[in-house]
């Protein structure tokens, strides 16, 4: 039996990705991240800054993305993000610039703990990006 | 009785302004491809976001602690109306058929004494609400300068609204576009987005079934969720109304186009004929000129 289960990534624009051979998926969800395969149980969950991690048969695909929703369901597997690219045509101004700009926002006094958290680990998340 | 320069001159302005209407139909119709591409594009987006909500809030159960925005304050006092409309005319009935819809709107919020705030987003439905109900009209958003309809623009407004009802200034709130049929036809809509209509017609009980595990649990989730759902339907009311922009503009400028073409018609027999009536008045002057002699 087949282990392969689909992916399909939207953003509102359009469909960003959709996929029907991959066997693995990690996902940095906002509690850490998950590994799926196939056959998980249905779940939802929201994403924090990362790196989607897409393992099909034949390649190894990443995408950053800053936020999103997922959904697990009948082994396929729906990411909702509004900004999202391949880390392949990563583009090394917009990377540097979303990071002053995030490292801009964290430098405010009135954000809250869970938010100076998610932007820290945007701008670590970018900085490793932008080493690669 | 115009004279045969005026006619001429009227036959040639219509003649130029033909010109005009066929190139702004023909650009529309090429707009409207587009515009049409990318409101489908769009929807996967928007379906799978509705499916998410739906399967969040059948898992719901403690109600009363439900986040306001799924459920709504529990008071309907303060109505918010977004109105999309287009930031260009000549567009045949497209603007007015929104504005219509909504004003019938805000005439039956202000007969039930409740509080009517109005934001709109396109100048044209600015320009025409300002004159009626200026003092209700809270903010103008336009996005004249971005060509494209991108997900940036309606986050912004999604987040104008949220940051209102933050601050409890409203109560419900409606949006107003043209859903977009095809391009003869484009329906204009008002959806309530704050509270969420539960849709009445839950047709897919097979996903009850679905047990989904929820991480972190779902008040957190659906919190997360549903300001991003907001922006969601705001971005989906704009790619739906910039197909219908296009196709309504299309349709106006074939009409207006062809009734160019028939008074050019018009105008031409009559120059013809009064061409031909100076000639025979100028023949029988001639005639009766010798005859007399």
């Amino acid at each position: 039996m087949s282990n392969l289960f689909n992916i399909d990534i939207v953003n509102p624009e359009q469909s960003f990705l959709s996929k029907d051979n991959v066997f693995e998926v990690v996902i940095p969800a906002v509690e850490g991240e998950i590994g799926i395969l196939k056959d998980h149980i249905p779940i939802i969950s929201f994403l924090k800054p990362g790196i989607i991690r897409v393992f099909s048969e034949s390649e190894e695909q990443s995408f950053y993305v800053e936020d999103g929703i997922v959904e697990f369901k009948d082994n396929t597997l729906s990411v909702l993000t509004s900004s999202i690219f391949d880390l392949k045509d990563a583009d090394k101004n917009f990377v540097s610039e979303s990071i002053s700009s995030a490292e801009a926002e964290l430098s405010k006094d009135n954000i809250d703990d869970q938010k100076r958290f998610l932007l820290n680990h945007k701008v670590e998340v970018l900085k490793s990006i932008s080493i690669n | 009785m115009p004279s045969l320069d005026d006619l001429r001159k009227r036959i040639t302005s219509v003649k130029s302004t033909q010109k005009i209407t066929k190139a702004m139909k023909m650009v529309a119709a090429a707009k409207l491809r587009k515009a049409q591409e990318n409101a489908e594009k769009g929807r996967p987006y928007s379906e799978k976001m509705n499916n998410v909500i739906l399967n969040l809030s059948k898992s719901i159960t403690d109600k009363e602690n439900a986040p306001k925005l799924l459920v709504g304050t529990g008071e309907e006092k303060v109505h918010l109306c977004i109105v999309l409309t287009a930031d260009r005319g000549l567009c045949g009935g497209f603007n007015t058929n929104i504005i219509k819809k909504a004003k019938s709107y805000f005439e039956k919020i202000i007969s039930e004494n409740k509080t009517l705030k109005i934001m709109t987003v396109g100048s044209k439905g600015y320009d025409q609400l300002k004159r009626q109900y200026k003092s209700y009209i809270l903010d103008n958003i336009s996005f004249k300068e971005s060509k494209n309809i991108n997900y940036f623009d309606a986050d912004k407004v999604g987040k104008i609204i949220i940051e209102k009802f933050e601050k409890n200034e409203f109560d419900v709130c409606a949006i107003f576009y043209n859903k977009f049929k095809n391009v003869i036809t484009q329906i204009p809509q008002e959806q309530q987005i704050v509270p969420l209509n539960e849709d009445k017609n839950d047709k897919d009980d097979s996903s009850n079934d679905n047990d989904y595990e929820f991480e972190p649990d779902e008040d957190e989730i659906l919190s997360n969720l549903l300001p991003k759902n907001i922006s969601t339907q705001i971005f989906k009311a704009m790619l739906e109304n910039s197909a219908s922009e296009q196709g309504s503009r299309m349709t106006a400028m074939d009409n207006a186009t062809r009734n160019a073409g028939e008074l050019v018609d018009r105008l031409t027999i009559e120059y013809n004929r009064s061409r031909q009536a100076a000639i025979t008045k100028e023949l029988i002057e001639i005639i009766s000129g010798a005859e007399s002699l």
